[in-house]
């Protein structure tokens, strides 16, 4: 049961990441990709009507997460106390940037909301990939199960980690370079002319440096973590995980080089899924590893009773079929390409 | 107080009373926009259009704000009260998780359509995304309140060795008596406010001479739907979640009313300052017995005061438990007597020519939203001392792992964070109100 919420809780973060990673994504190339203002209207319609729910998928493993297994959810929060207050700041940054600029026709008012809107879906992005960077690396869990953590300490490896060091910034340049890919994808896919043709072009130059750093990052991690790679050990035939995720990341190239977008795209989630269920695949049963061993949170210590684990397996399966279906909804009512308007303002 | 506890709660308090200011008036308006839509498709009248489209970007704008603060809420029960959260997530993390994935997913995908979709969509179809807007946001407001009814009565839970609740009836913690009232109760507050808001736009316009058809619609539908709902909100709803707090809460009763001394027939007190040094209430202006009837429909019935409970387990702020009741109550009271005016001007007809009324729904405004909040407030501080009522100290739920220090530079970062917020608010719906409801339907994206 436990496992199965695992896994629940993993497939519900990958859906997230993938989803609300393409907006934020539209929003890191937002500046660099759409120029004109009609440009910039048509990337912002291209995702008006999603990213909102996109985040709800954050919304929503949070609170699956909170009832399934809540010591992990009581400690993880109150040990990143400082990060996630920022990334709270920055989603509503965010959210304001999206929201507010087009209810003023002024250039300057405009230009502000555009930049807040970048810079926070940037920082977002590599906040979220060091966040994933520090569960891998471990946490300096206390016996009770808790921990704080500053926000950087010497940025080494050592008995009194940081949220910042050397690892989990590379984990943030990783998230960083993905999620600019798939929001490029993105992009592209839904935008035609200059914005469709440069977003294209971002994705197929950050991608040398996607290539790179997933190589890099990956040998960091057997680094950091010695014990990282016995799940695969045990069973080998995980390591089908790898060869899908650097075959996606091959097939976004190639694609990206024809303009077959969507493909390219679909490609480039899978590769972002493949990445998380690696990790996840690794971690098992530990959910957030501590520095001494002894004190790691697995899914069997932090879960809670039975019951609870059962009946929310059923209302959540009922209402996951259930958003599943709006989506397809909602994304056949506003699909295909949105229009690059003429100047109007 | 510990200064990290105390400072754990004001993070809380402040963040949830002003989320709170934004959802009560989307929930409110949701059932006036369908209203308005019905109207519009039965008459086939572009002006109900207008003035429902109106409304929908009023809507919009609160409810952006609505998402933008309420995020922080989920974030913060494992911030700053997580000790609580290794407790009782497990219960109380059912109705929140089903918040999200059952009304945010509907609300979400379904506001984009209701707000930008309308040419897409056939009147008809339009017609249904405002009701699924409608009935997302009012599940949102139930998994809430089911939160609060938990904390505040709990059932269907066991608990472990460790002190953490588990759930063993997932049909009690929905059904649970205290959830359903205290809902009935909040989300006739929320068309209160919706209702107030609309009557007083509405009143705005016809006073400035512009836009003055649809001002009428506002002001017709603003306080029939605000008569109706005052009176259910103070009976049934009012009167049984009271009952419910003398029968499961009665030390919260005796606070709120300030009831140092238990009596048969005891008095309702008007008017008058609990004195906390001397155990009484200062210049009070009673009724007599009243209490006792109110709470048992008996004049003579015993209502237990303070003195029947240890101190540690009184409510730990009297007076200001006090107060926010009374400003509640006191409000609600007059919300009837203006409608009820209101309504009968209107069935006179001479409603739109009384310059005076329309100058009270006017200035209105503000106090739904003070009243809902002094609720919220006595429901919450009434709960005191207690965080899980008669099972978890509220001492016992904070952060220990997050100093005091951390938690000021975090609520007074919200702080600043929610004034910049509420300033661009006004700022946008004044532009809103000037623009006025005949303006093109595709303002925004």
């Amino acid at each position: 049961m436990e496992t199965l919420w695992f896994i629940l809780v993993a497939a519900m973060l990958t859906a997230y990441v993938v989803l609300d990673g393409f907006d934020l994504g539209a929003g890191i190339i937002y500046l660099i990709a759409a120029r004109l203002e009609g440009e910039r209207r048509a990337v912002l319609r291209a995702i008006g009507p999603v990213w909102d729910g996109n985040e709800v998928w954050l919304l929503a493993t949070g609170g699956v997460l909170y009832f399934a297994f809540p010591l992990l959810y009581a400690s993880s929060f109150s040990g990143f106390y400082l990060p996630l207050m920022m990334v709270l700041w920055l989603l509503m940054l965010r959210a304001i940037g999206i929201e507010f600029r087009a209810h003023i026709p002024n250039l300057v008012w405009r230009n502000f909301f555009d930049a807040v809107f970048a810079f926070s879906s940037t920082l977002l992005a590599i906040f979220f990939g060091a966040a994933l960077g520090n569960v891998i690396r471990g946490v300096p869990l206390g016996p009770d199960g808790y921990f704080f953590e500053p926000l950087w300490t010497s940025w080494h490896m050592g008995p009194h980690p940081g949220i910042l060091d050397w690892y989990t910034v590379l984990a943030g340049t990783v998230a960083l370079a993905a999620l600019t890919v798939h929001g490029a994808l993105y992009v592209a896919i839904k935008t035609e002319g200059d914005v469709s043709q440069r977003a294209r072009g971002i994705a197929i130059t950050v991608w040398p440096i996607l290539f790179f750093l997933t190589v890099s990052s990956l040998a960091a991690t057997c680094y950091v973590r010695r014990g990282i790679t016995n799940n695969y050990r045990a069973h080998p035939i995980a390591l089908l995980i790898p060869i899908v995720v650097f075959g996606a990341l091959a097939m976004v190239i190639w694609a990206a080089r024809q303009s077959k977008d969507k493909l390219a795209f679909l490609a480039c989630g899978l590769y972002i899924a493949g990445m998380l269920a690696g990790a996840a695949f690794a971690l098992y049963p530990m959910v957030l590893p501590a520095v001494d061993p002894a004190y790691s949170l697995t899914i069997y210590n932090t879960a809670t009773g039975h019951h609870g684990l059962i009946v929310g397996l059923t209302w959540s399966i009922l209402g996951m079929a259930l958003a599943i279906a709006y989506f397809f909804f909602i994304y056949r009512m506003f699909k295909g390409k949105v229009q690059v308007e003429e100047e109007v303002s | 107080m510990d200064s990290a506890l105390l400072i754990h709660r004001l993070h809380f308090a402040f963040t949830v009373t002003f989320h709170y200011l934004f959802p009560q008036l989307t929930m409110g308006l949701a059932p006036l926009i369908i209203w308005l839509k019905s109207l519009a498709l039965r008459n086939q009248d572009e002006t109900y259009n207008q003035a429902a489209r109106f409304w929908a970007r009023i809507f919009g704008i609160n409810f952006v704000l609505g998402v933008i603060t309420g995020i922080p809420l989920e974030f913060e029960f494992g911030t700053n009260w997580s000790h609580f959260s290794a407790f009782a997530g497990g219960v109380i993390g059912q109705t929140l998780a089903m918040e999200g994935v059952f009304a945010f997913f509907l609300e979400s995908a379904f506001l984009g359509l209701f707000l930008y979709g309308e040419k897409r969509l056939s009147p008809k179809m339009h017609w249904w995304s405002s009701v699924a807007v409608f009935v997302g946001s009012w599940l949102s407001g139930f998994f809430i309140v089911a939160t609060d009814a938990w904390m505040q009565h709990p059932v269907g839970y066991l608990r472990t060795p460790d002190g953490s609740f588990q759930l063993t009836s997932f049909l009690q913690l929905l059904l649970n008596r205290w959830a359903w009232w205290q809902y009935a109760h909040n989300m006739s507050g929320a068309v209160i406010t919706g209702a107030f808001v609309m009557a007083s736009i509405g009143a705005f316009y016809l006073l400035s001479q512009q836009h003055q058809e649809h001002g009428r619609i506002f002001v017709k539908t603003g306080i029939i739907s605000g008569l109706i709902f005052s009176i259910l909100q103070l009976f049934p709803t009012g009167d049984r979640q009271g009952k419910m707090v003398a029968d499961h809460q009665p030390a919260t009763l005796a606070g709120m009313e300030a009831l140092f001394i238990g009596q048969p027939g005891a008095p309702l007190v008007l008017i008058g300052q609990p004195d906390m040094d001397k155990r009484r209430i200062d210049n009070p202006i009673v009724i007599p017995r009243a209490l006792s009837f109110l709470t048992y429909r008996r004049w003579e019935a015993n209502v237990a005061g303070l003195d029947a409970f240890p101190e540690q387990d009184w409510p730990s702020n009297i007076p200001l438990l006090y107060y926010c009741y009374h400003i509640m109550v006191g409000l609600g009271t007059v919300f009837i007597a203006i409608m009820s005016i209101a309504v009968l001007l209107l069935w006179r007809r001479k409603l739109f020519t009384s310059r005076w009324m329309l100058w009270i729904l006017l200035l209105s405004l503000p106090f739904p939203y003070i009243a809902n909040t002094a609720g919220w407030f006595t429901a919450e501080i009434g709960r005191q001392p207690w965080l899980v009522y008669g099972l978890l100290r509220t001492s016992e739920g904070y952060s220990k792992m997050v100093s005091a220090g951390n938690g000021m530079f975090t609520l007074l970062g919200f702080m600043g964070m929610y004034t910049l917020l509420g300033i661009l608010f006004l700022f946008l719906v004044r532009r809103e109100i000037e623009h006025g409801p005949a303006a093109s339907p595709d303002a925004g994206h």
